[in-house]
């Protein structure tokens, strides 16, 4: 649809290189975090966190359980409203949405169109009460689209895309291995050409060789498309393949950022240190 | 809403009034917030208006939210029709028709144009309706989100939000699993551009009788409490695909009574040898027919198949 043009004319635009510091370009932030702090009575969630999110930009954030990783995405998707602090969000048509401020039509406008939300399990980010097909075309349906055979044929388009054979269309989603489930989950993400998407472990559920393959297929989609993505994880390794940026969280604080390959092989945080050599131990 | 009177059957007066309750068995406070609730709704066309639902003499499920409505609007010199999936001798219609009788003493009828309130459940008649005409849906749920989102408050924002897309999710599935929309009853509709709304499970027959209706109409759901509503001459768009468009059920057959062959047709088996027939379902419009001199197969005079029943079958066909 009309947002793939200019999504890959983005790509075009950008550097060889995606993960170069972008103050370089001339691109405005698609998402300007800043000061974002959020307390659960009071116990701190996240706190004074503040980062910026380019286009085609991918920010990896790392951190044991409990740290806050997802109460920050929370927050930054609009999802749950910060104690303090500030979201900012360049639309796709130039205006800047103050993501918590802004009018609730309009936020969850901007979640079913220009971002998208994958979650850990699928069942929470599927309708698991129709089949793959429905689930793709909900958000062509919520725009407007009228003709079933178009919305069909988008449909078996997406299927392909993430490896469900499209004779799989018409069964429910828990007829689906956890590893298709979640390729469906971000088959219906996808289908609005979406700018940004939200991930709180997505591989999080699957075994080692499911993983493996969706992160290749993740990785695949989010280039050609030019995605923006914020995703969450405590697997290293998956930080490592995916994202060019990292945020490393312990007790709600961000304690080190940068970009990816920086912060894993020359950790300066000694909690950063201490995740690395962790997982090298292993 | 009092409204005027073009006729009346007094059949009422054969019953006679029930002492110690207010007209229409309701207090009048009630009454009017029922009343503020039901302008409410037609001041903002399908959309639900939460009313506090009363204890009424009969179980939820027995059509207490359009006799709430009934009983709030209901005047002195109303002729009211009470029917129910097109007939007005089901148990239900009689009770429902007995209890205004009771508390009101109004003139009752079973003919669709000497009525000026028609409560009804299932169906609409086949009589167009008129500006004189107020027309009471009984609702069993009155939301049509309800089976793809559980949560009301998620669901009122989606109405507020004109969130709609799950909507069209639901005929997708249809057209996906049966090859068409096969939702039948209770079929989404779009009510004046904005609100999709429940027509409660009325066959998708009636749905174009909706659509620029002259009469009022009122939906009532009392154990949900609810009220919603179609002002007259409003726009009713029933929901569908550019390539799936909507339509109405068709029969092959015509009424074996009067031969009718534009109303909705109920089948009646007639005997264990798979004999059976079809008739009018709104059994008043089929009546009026006969009494007009129309003819169908089981009820021609000569050279037709014996009829193994008379008219008298209209009182099973619901
Ligand atoms: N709804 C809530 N109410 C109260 N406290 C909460 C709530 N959600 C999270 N917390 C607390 O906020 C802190 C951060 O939790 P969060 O879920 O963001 O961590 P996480 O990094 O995503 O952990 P995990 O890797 O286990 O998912 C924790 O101390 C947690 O107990
Ligand atoms: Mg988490
Ligand atoms: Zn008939």
């Amino acid at each position: 649809m009309h947002n793939l043009c200019s999504a890959t004319q983005n790509v075009a635009a950008m550097p060889k290189k995606l993960w170069q510091p972008k103050v370089e370009t001339e691109e405005h932030p698609l998402l300007t975090v800043n000061g974002v702090s959020k307390y659960y009575g009071d116990r701190a969630g996240c706190l004074h966190v503040s980062f910026d999110l380019y286009p085609g930009e991918i920010v990896g954030i790392v951190g044991e359980s409990g740290s806050g990783k997802s109460t920050l995405l929370n927050c930054i998707s609009g999802r749950l409203s910060p104690t303090y602090g500030s979201v900012n969000y360049q639309q796709e048509n130039g205006d800047l949405c103050n993501v918590h401020e802004a009018p609730e039509h309009l936020r969850r406008m901007l979640m079913r169109t220009e971002w998208g939300y994958v979650h850990q399990h699928p069942r929470d980010g599927l309708r698991n009460n129709v089949s793959a097909g429905a689930n793709i075309g909900e958000r062509l349906m919520g725009v407007g689209m009228r003709h079933y055979g178009n919305i069909r044929s988008k449909a078996t388009d997406w299927l392909e895309r993430v490896e469900i054979s499209k004779n799989r269309m018409d069964d429910l989603p828990r007829t689906f291995s956890g590893g298709m489930q979640q390729r469906l989950q971000i088959a219906r993400n996808l289908v609005s050409n979406p700018r940004l998407i939200f991930m709180d472990e997505p591989t999080g559920g699957l075994d080692v060789s499911v993983q493996a393959r969706l992160l290749d297929l993740l990785r695949e989609l989010v280039a050609e498309m030019g995605l923006a993505v914020v995703i969450v994880t405590h697997d290293l390794a998956v930080a490592r393949i995916l994202a060019h940026r990292l945020m490393v969280m312990r007790g709600g604080h961000v304690v080190e950022s940068g970009l990816t390959d920086q912060v894993l092989d020359d950790p300066h945080h000694e909690y950063t240190q201490l995740l690395v050599s962790s997982i090298l131990q292993v | 809403m009092n409204h005027t009177i073009n006729t009346t059957q007094k059949t009422a007066n054969a019953t006679p009034l029930e002492t110690g309750y207010n007209f229409a068995f309701l207090d009048e406070q009630t009454k009017r917030m029922v009343r503020r609730a039901t302008l409410k709704a037609v001041a903002i066309p399908g959309y639900q208006v939460p009313f506090a639902s009363r204890e009424m003499p009969m179980p939820y499920g027995w059509g207490t939210g359009g006799i709430q409505l009934t009983a709030s609007i209901i005047g002195q010199q109303d002729t009211l029709k009470v029917t129910d999936q097109g007939a007005d001798d089901t148990t239900n219609a009689v009770s429902i028709r007995s209890f205004f009788q009771r508390t009101t003493g109004v003139a009752t009828t079973e003919e669709t144009n000497k009525a000026t309130l028609i409560q009804t459940r299932h169906r609409i008649p086949e009589q167009p309706l008129t500006e004189d005409h107020i027309l009471v849906y009984q609702v069993p749920i009155p939301e049509p989100l309800r089976w793809m989102e559980p949560r009301e408050t998620e669901t009122r924002k989606m109405h507020a939000h004109e969130e709609y897309g799950v909507m069209h999710v639901k005929l997708y599935e249809d057209i996906a699993h049966h090859g068409h929309i096969a939702t039948s009853f209770d079929y989404p509709v779009q009510i004046a551009g904005r609100y999709i709304m429940s027509p409660s499970p009325i066959p998708k027959f009636d749905n174009p009788k909706m659509d620029n209706c002259p009469a009022l109409q009122i939906f009532g759901a009392g154990r949900e409490q609810r009220i919603y509503a179609i002002p007259p001459y409003t726009n009713v768009h029933s929901l569908d695909f550019e390539d799936h468009p909507f339509s109405v059920q068709t029969w092959d057959e015509v009424c074996g009574l009067c031969g009718a062959e534009d109303s909705y047709l109920d089948e009646i088996i007639l005997d264990n040898e798979g004999n059976r027939m079809f008739v009018c379902s709104d059994s008043n419009y089929c009546q009026q027919r006969l009494k007009a001199g129309h003819a169908g197969a089981m009820t021609a005079p000569q050279g037709q198949p014996a009829a193994t029943r008379t008219e008298s079958n209209e009182e099973n066909n619901a």
